[in-house]
């Protein structure tokens, strides 16, 4: 069993399950319908991508057990029991999208600064040895060019808008600044993915850089990065949101629609 | 090559042409191209499709009505299997189906994906009208009602419609 890569598949597919179940938080409450609909768009791109990571994980971890004679099927891993049976120090997400959300400005720059991060990285991971997270890659970058091109349109037309956008932007710098450093952390498991850090944090900085001008906000200068979330540890935030996702399996287990 | 198993595997494909997309009924699966290989081994019908979209929440239902029509015409034996590579894309739907979606009041994709970068306030794709068939048409929204789809208004005949988008 190759845990490193099992590793790494969840922890790219509990990434996406939590951040889409953070925008998910606004369906009904988009400022615009227009909007609501494009976050809660963006929200089912991201459990597609993360049911996609999730199957496969389950496959990786059953491949030992189903080798094996007859078997309890309750044994086995699914995509569902690995999101709703998992406890909190066992989900590798980024710390960035467990953050709770304060306003649009805030939520719109936690897109923006995860897609250009994840265009980026699905760029590599497209020409991955793994040939099943090389196809989910190259799938998702499809819906992903969507929503770097949306979430930068949006950084820059409330940075470059009114003073209220302006300022609320100004804040949402300040309160995501330590938690983009993890992006580039490698985890002990990511180290044989073959992922080039340097390069992809080269990248992400010129495409954030160059919104941000455009957008006509200070690019926010590096003093501490937060991480842990890639291993387990998290802040204060995510036991809630899987307290939430989690309440109706673990109170009524097997229920099904 | 005119196989034994090209030629049992023939009359699945007209059992295919009969299911259609859940969310939008004008097409069938075939004109979404989103049936990738039939193949009939040893008394077994193995379907191989693509999903459109990665979150499309479609897929669940549509293997399932794959199954059901291939129940009901006499097969048992039934393997469907979910491949994600190569990716699919709106190139892959068929010009029957691209006229189906115009005269159902959806705008069909574009050819070619002449402006699908990333780069914002990038000038938008000439989409036509699928009602009066006017050019002059604007986007309100990426997305629209579903993941496949963004939201136009035609500045012509006033009426909004969805263009389902190019992937």
């Amino acid at each position: 069993m190759n845990q490193n890569l099992i590793d790494y598949t969840l922890h790219l597919a509990d990434t996406t399950l939590i951040l889409a179940q953070r925008n998910s938080e606004w369906c009904g409450h988009g400022p615009i319908l227009e909007q609501d609909i494009a976050i809660t768009n963006i929200s089912l791109d991201l459990i597609g991508q993360s049911r996609n990571f999730y199957q496969y994980a389950a496959a990786l971890i059953n491949l030992p057990i189903t080798i094996g004679t007859a078997n309890n099927p309750a044994d086995l891993a699914t995509e569902d029991s690995l999101a709703y049976l998992r406890t909190e120090r066992e989900f590798k997400n980024l710390l960035l999208v467990e953050q709770p959300n304060v306003d649009w400005g805030q939520t719109i720059l936690r897109q923006f600064y995860f897609s250009v991060y994840q265009l980026y990285l699905f760029q590599q991971l497209q020409n991955c040895k793994d040939e099943q997270l090389a196809a989910i890659a190259t799938k998702a970058l499809k819906e992903i060019t969507y929503h770097v091109r949306w979430s930068s349109e949006w950084v820059i037309r409330l940075g470059d808008g009114t003073a209220e956008s302006h300022q609320r932007m100004l804040a949402a710098i300040e309160e995501l600044k330590n938690y983009t450093g993890e992006f580039f952390i490698a985890a002990g498991y990511e180290t044989p993915m073959g992922i080039d850090f340097a390069l992809l944090k080269q990248q992400w900085e010129e495409k954030t850089k160059a919104v941000f001008e455009e957008a006509t906000l200070p690019y926010p200068e590096k003093t501490f990065n937060q991480s842990g979330g890639k291993t387990g540890t998290h802040t204060e935030h995510l036991g809630y949101i899987l307290a939430e996702m989690q309440y109706l399996q673990r109170t009524y287990p097997g229920a099904e629609w | 090559m005119v196989t034994a198993a090209n030629i049992s595997a023939q009359p699945v494909w007209q059992i295919l042409a009969t299911v259609t997309d859940p969310e939008v009924p004008v097409l069938t699966i075939l004109d979404l191209g989103i049936v990738r290989d039939v193949n009939m081994v040893d008394g077994q019908v193995q379907v191989t499709i693509t999903p459109t979209y990665t979150g499309c929440p479609a897929m669940d239902m549509i293997s399932m009505n794959i199954r059901l029509a291939l129940i009901e015409n006499g097969y048992s034996n039934i393997k469907i299997t979910t491949v994600l590579s190569p990716a699919w894309t709106t190139d892959w739907m068929s010009e029957e189906g691209k006229q189906k979606l115009q005269q159902y009041g959806i705008a069909p994709p574009n050819a070619k994906q002449a402006v699908c970068t990333p780069d914002s306030f990038q000038e938008e794709e000439a989409i036509q009208c699928p009602l009066c068939k006017s050019y002059n048409t604007k986007m309100i929204s990426q997305f629209g009602s579903t993941a496949c789809k963004s939201l136009y208004q035609c500045n012509e005949c006033k009426e909004p419609f969805d263009y389902f988008k190019c992937h």
